[in-house]
């Protein structure tokens, strides 16, 4: 059977559309922390919460793993993750920098007051552009630094029982 | 005479970018961003609180001296391509690219050959 040129065309753009449509069904389409993962931290600059003091990236101990924990007191689910928190204050080998994030400081030293403060150094991150560092978009969300100061886990929303297990497996394993 | 000219020349053409321009910048990038916390909107129209961060964010990189190639790589490094509305050209999204030429030379050929068809 001869088939003609137009109809050889014809098939020839369906078979391109189609693929095209097939491709653009698999294209990631959302947010991802993938690139971040592996990467040096960017140089970064926060004032503490109850001071004028400023803590830089040079301020990261070299010999321990660092949580940067980004919460606000006015957010109900960084309460409900501020228990694992607490249970993880008591590992040695890591250090809890909670980054407060567009909040009054009035309101977090009481929600600290209330629950207890898990954090070994408290900054505040007042217009929330330090966080962009980090690639948050929400709060709370926590990004887990290994020795060399090196982003190894990114956790979006509370943090859970299984998240802490994970967190304290990679803190004793390195 | 002539060095006023010349003063006026060089203040005329080689002046630092206005802060039209600036704004203008600042607009393209706004649009050129999605706001990934909203649904179908770019930074330049959203309102949350993402969208004003990233836009002190990118107010502070042109400041800084950034330019507008720099400020996406910063931000796709840390969101993803997503973030961008227009695709950044290579060799996996190429096909997307050049789609729409594939098709307008192939659909050219293809309606030439039936118009040729119908008057046969």
């Amino acid at each position: 059977m001869k088939i003609s040129f137009l109809k050889l065309i014809l098939i020839s753009l369906v078979a391109f559309a189609l693929i095209i449509f097939f491709l653009a069904l698999n294209i990631e389409k959302r947010y991802s922390t993938e690139k971040i993962i592996g990467k040096s931290v960017d140089n970064f600059e926060l004032e503490f919460l109850n001071n004028d003091k400023v803590f830089k990236k040079q301020d990261l101990a070299n010999d321990e793993f660092h949580l940067i924990n980004i919460w606000a007191s006015w957010c109900l689910p960084c309460r409900k993750e501020h228990p694992i928190l607490m249970t993880l204050k008591k590992e040695n080998k890591l250090k809890i920098i909670g980054m407060n994030f567009k909040d009054k400081k009035l309101n977090a030293n009481n929600f600290l007051r209330e629950l207890g403060n898990p954090y070994d150094f408290s900054l505040s991150d007042k217009d929330g552009t330090q966080s962009i560092l980090f690639g948050v978009y929400g709060i709370p969300e926590s990004i887990l630094i290994d020795k060399k100061h090196k982003i190894i886990r990114k956790f979006i929303g509370p943090l859970n029982v299984k998240d802490s297990e994970d967190i304290l497996q990679l803190v004793n394993e390195k | 005479m002539k060095n006023k000219f010349l003063i006026i020349f060089f203040c005329i053409f080689f002046v630092e970018p206005s802060s039209a321009d600036i704004n203008k910048l600042e607009t393209k990038i706004f649009k050129n961003l999605r706001c990934i916390v909203c649904q179908g909107q770019s930074i330049a129209e959203s309102n949350s609180d993402f969208a004003q961060t990233i836009k002190i964010v990118v107010r502070d990189k042109i400041d800084q001296g950034d330019n507008e190639k720099e400020i996406y790589e910063f931000l796709a490094e840390k969101y993803g391509e997503w973030i961008i509305y227009k695709p950044k050209f290579n060799y996996i999204n190429s096909l997307l690219w050049f789609s729409p030429y594939i098709v307008l030379v192939f659909g050219g050929l293809l309606i030439f050959k039936y118009l040729k068809r119908g008057k046969q």
